[in-house]
């Protein structure tokens, strides 16, 4: 049975993929399905309820919650995407020096790994935001760089395991050049935990940049992004607690998608795993 | 074992100073001059000269680091530009309530986490199990500030059993400890699953059966205590968790600690207070997981006797 056998009986990684589907067509499709602008202001019907006109209701200024909900999927994504991309690439390029150079490079990446792993997880993404400041690109680029150490370190492993491996040194014997090596020997058992990884991030990643917006410190109004339309709903929680509920259902449900494919891949992808998480 | 505790010891030593170096040359870049924030916009030349020379701005970086560090180890670690007060004084003001929101919502996650994830181990796929395993995964995706608030919204808006925020006494504490501790006790159920499912499938379980002990006993005395290192690793790393957590609940429910204060003073610009916050939630971090570390050595012998 393949990998995409297992995974495709696994129902829960099916709903999750169906999720992220959904999350992908929003972003997609965003002009098209928001019914208003989701910038568009009406003063006269703020804090609306859930109803027909508006059916997530209204926040603050009276715009609708769920055109910026659809809207700030592309946010949701935009940043997910780009971020796990900024970590691969810094992680696989460092892990890779690291383990094939070896020696005291390596020992001295390691440190530097260690000392960024110190941090606790929204502190290291605080200390780039407050920073480079605030705004959509730098959290991508915190929450990337928040990455790249654990993917140095799982990078590292396998080609350090593998530098020493008897068909490796063979194949240097004959002289085969460093990147074919790579490309052939130690990309491919590195890749499925890469992937595994990559799925699971970009469920951190958007509540990472969730977090760093609700804190106001992320992305900037009026872009809508769903953590930060969270914030201001905390003012009116009592008389319209759905401005800052709704948004944080899309959250949920992106995040659930995620998790639940990273999941999915796990499992299938080492049937050793399988009888537990 | 000695050695093992001393290599341990010494090896924390070098990431204690390079978390350090990375906070300064973080804070380092923070837009804004220090000086001009401190003195205002319309402070003389001579005036901001004077500051400058006084706090040593205009050293080289590692001149200044080492500085740093040598003040850190006696204690001081400046003003704060906003309150003009010490920065050690004002992190030991907020400290203790962040202790407290953390401390909680650490034993709240783990005594939940271990027990879910134990029954859910010992009833694999029952119906209890498909709802932990469904109920951890939720807990997983909800980001804290919004669970925080659906939280309020139903405990003390609706039903008026909790107070909104604020600290004070033992029912102001728990809507913050279990918006922080619920991530907590999903990670820690599904590792505990994982980790006890894992070591009751190991041969020495089987022959504690097949002798015939009682399953509680095979439970307790033989398969737990294995389990016990990944779970006391995970336990370790969650703490990390709850003190990135902690910033945002403290924010939600106004509660007075370290988190709230490291973020009106990334608004406040008040890079001196934020420098001294990072350090401390940082340096914590290395101690427990330095902790975390030496305890390996005590529950396994083999892993002691290594050094």
């Amino acid at each position: 049975m393949t990998a995409w056998t297992r995974f495709y009986r696994n129902r829960l990684a099916v709903v999750g993929l169906a999720l992220i589907v959904v999350l992908a067509l929003s972003a997609a499709l965003a002009p098209w399905l928001a019914p208003y602008d989701p910038a568009r202001q009406s003063l006269v019907e703020k804090r609306s309820t859930p109803g027909a006109k508006y059916w997530l209701g209204a926040d603050e200024f009276g715009r609708d919650i769920l055109s910026r909900v659809i809207y700030g999927s592309r946010v949701a994504l935009l940043v997910g995407v780009l971020s796990v991309l900024i970590a691969l690439a810094g992680g696989l390029l460092l892990g890779t020096i690291s383990g094939f150079a070896g020696g005291w490079l390596d020992a001295v990446m390691m440190r530097g790994i260690e000392i960024l792993l110190a941090f606790p997880y929204l502190l290291l993404a605080l200390a780039i935001v407050a920073a480079m400041g605030t705004g959509a690109l730098n959290t991508t680029i915190a929450v990337g760089v928040w990455g790249i150490p654990t993917v140095t370190r799982m990078v590292r492993g396998p080609v350090l395991a593998l530098r020493e491996t008897e068909y490796v040194c063979a194949a240097r014997a004959l002289g085969a050049a460093t990147p074919a090596l790579l490309r052939r020997h130690i990309l491919p058992n590195v890749v499925p935990g890469l992937v595994v990884y990559a799925t699971l991030f970009m469920a951190n990643a958007i509540l990472l940049e969730a977090a760093l917006s609700f804190l106001g410190l992320g992305v900037q109004p009026p872009t809508a992004s769903w953590g930060l339309m969270v914030s201001p709903g905390r003012d009116v929680l009592l008389v319209a607690p759905h401005v800052a509920t709704v948004p944080g259902v899309a959250i949920m449900i992106a995040v659930l998608g995620f998790n639940l494919v990273g999941d999915g891949l796990r499992d299938a992808l080492d049937p050793r795993l399988r009888g537990g998480v | 074992m000695l050695t093992f505790i001393v290599r341990r010891l010494l090896l924390a030593v070098p990431v204690l100073l390079g978390v350090v170096f990375v906070v300064m040359l973080t804070v380092d870049l923070l837009p804004g001059d220090a000086v001009t924030l401190m003195l205002g916009e319309h402070a003389t030349k001579d005036a901001v000269a004077k500051l400058r020379d006084h706090l040593g701005l205009d050293k080289p970086f590692l001149v200044r680091y080492l500085d740093y560090v040598g003040r850190v180890v006696r204690g001081d670690l400046g003003r704060s530009i906003q309150q003009n007060r010490p920065v050690a004084a004002e992190l030991a003001d907020a400290w203790p309530a962040t202790l407290q929101l953390t401390v909680a919502a650490l034993v709240l996650a783990a005594i939940a986490g271990i027990v879910a994830g134990v029954a859910s181990a010992v009833w694999p796929n029952s119906f209890f199990d498909a709802l932990a395993r469904l109920g951890s995964l939720f807990g997983l995706s909800m980001p804290i500030f919004w669970t925080g608030l659906v939280l309020i919204v139903v405990f003390s808006l609706w039903l008026n059993w909790l107070p909104v925020g604020g600290a004070g006494s033992l029912t102001h504490l728990i809507l913050p400890a279990v918006t922080l501790a619920l991530p907590s006790i999903a990670m820690i159920a599904r590792m505990t699953r994982a980790a006890v499912l894992e070591v009751l499938r190991e041969d020495y379980v089987r022959t504690a059966r097949a002798k015939g002990v009682a399953e509680f006993w095979v439970l307790a005395r033989h398969a737990l205590r294995n389990a016990f290192i990944p779970i006391l690793t995970l336990l370790g790393l969650q703490s990390g968790q709850l003190m990135g957590g902690a910033v945002l609940t403290e924010t939600v429910f106004a509660w007075p600690g370290l988190g709230r204060l490291m973020v009106k003073a990334i608004f406040a610009r008040d890079y001196i207070l934020l420098q001294g916050a990072v350090l401390v939630f940082a340096l914590v971090f290395v101690v427990i997981n330095l902790l975390v570390d030496l305890s390996y050595g005590l529950l396994d012998p083999r892993i002691g006797r290594q050094g």
